[in-house]
């Protein structure tokens, strides 16, 4: 699997980019992810959505899908979108340093 | 004509596989027909449509026939799974058509759908709307049915021709449910 360089340490990522050690992420490796997707920075919102996720995700043992974030973070489905306009289902999870959900909603 | 063994195959099978791993072209655009409007056959439009934008391909759906009734306002809340006529469900035809069978199928359904956070039909409306998909319903299927716009959900970006249908969908991978 590639390792690559974020913030300053190696970190293993899958084939698509997702962490493979959720523990290795730190807020500033969410910035670097950030970056790599297109997302210059990481405002207030988005880090509404990170900390639900990755609270979420410790709580369930599975990373959480669009809708149960929509309705659970205080970021609407619509915000999602403006959040993350490459795809919020995938790069909600990615940047949390979580695996991809698994869930079709 | 040439002959391969088996061993043969199998190694150039492999030799391909790790010697000319496809970079294919990610999809960008799709355009989903949905042309029926049972409540097992919505679904899967939407959900299709709804999965592409979470993974930020753009995504139209076009709502044609009986597929209208899912953006209609007075069928949306009513649509329901057919138990007769529907190869795939495990009851009898004759059975499927008692009194009473349509609508224990289809709270079946909902219940099974509600079970996996998947929303009800309005509700996947919205999202999608919110999502960024375009809706679009079919000008002759309205005709056809003698509905008026005001007869949609507000969701609904325009009534297409299919001409217009044709256009919309540049760059698209159609398909079609």
């Amino acid at each position: 699997m590639p390792v690559v360089e974020y913030a300053g340490s190696s970190i293993e990522v899958n084939d698509e980019g997702f962490l493979v050690d959720s523990s290795q992420w730190t807020p500033e490796v969410a910035e670097a992810i950030a970056q790599e997707v297109g997302i210059d920075e990481l405002n207030d919102q988005h880090w509404k959505v990170i900390t639900f996720c990755r609270e979420d995700a410790a709580k369930q043992g599975t990373p959480p899908g669009l809708r149960r974030i929509s309705k659970n973070s205080g970021v609407n489905m619509k915000e999602l979108y403006q959040l993350f306009p490459k795809g919020p289902g995938k790069l909600a999870a990615m940047v949390s340093g979580l695996p991809k959900p698994q869930g079709c909603i | 004509m040439t002959t391969t063994t088996i061993e043969e195959a199998a190694t150039t099978g492999q030799a391909m596989e790790a010697d000319t791993k496809p970079e294919r072209e990610p999809i960008e655009r799709v355009s989903i027909i949905c042309s029926k409007g049972t409540l097992d056959m919505a679904y899967p439009g939407l959900v299709m449509a709804n999965g592409a934008r979470m993974m930020g391909i753009e995504a139209m759906v076009f709502f044609t026939f009986w597929g209208l009734d899912i953006i209609t306002e007075k069928k949306i809340d009513s649509l329901h799974v057919a138990t007769v006529g529907n190869p795939s469900m495990p009851i009898p035809t004759m059975v499927g058509g008692l009194p009473g069978m349509e609508a224990m199928a289809t709270k079946m359904m909902k219940k099974q759908m509600d079970d996996l956070e998947i929303p009800p039909v309005r509700e996947f409306i919205e999202m999608l709307s919110d999502s960024g998909a375009e809706l679009y319903a079919c000008r002759m299927a309205m005709d056809m049915f003698k509905l008026e716009e005001g007869d949609l959900v507000p969701q609904v970006d325009e009534v297409l021709t299919v001409m217009d249908f044709y256009d919309k969908s540049a760059g698209s991978q159609i398909i079609f449910i």
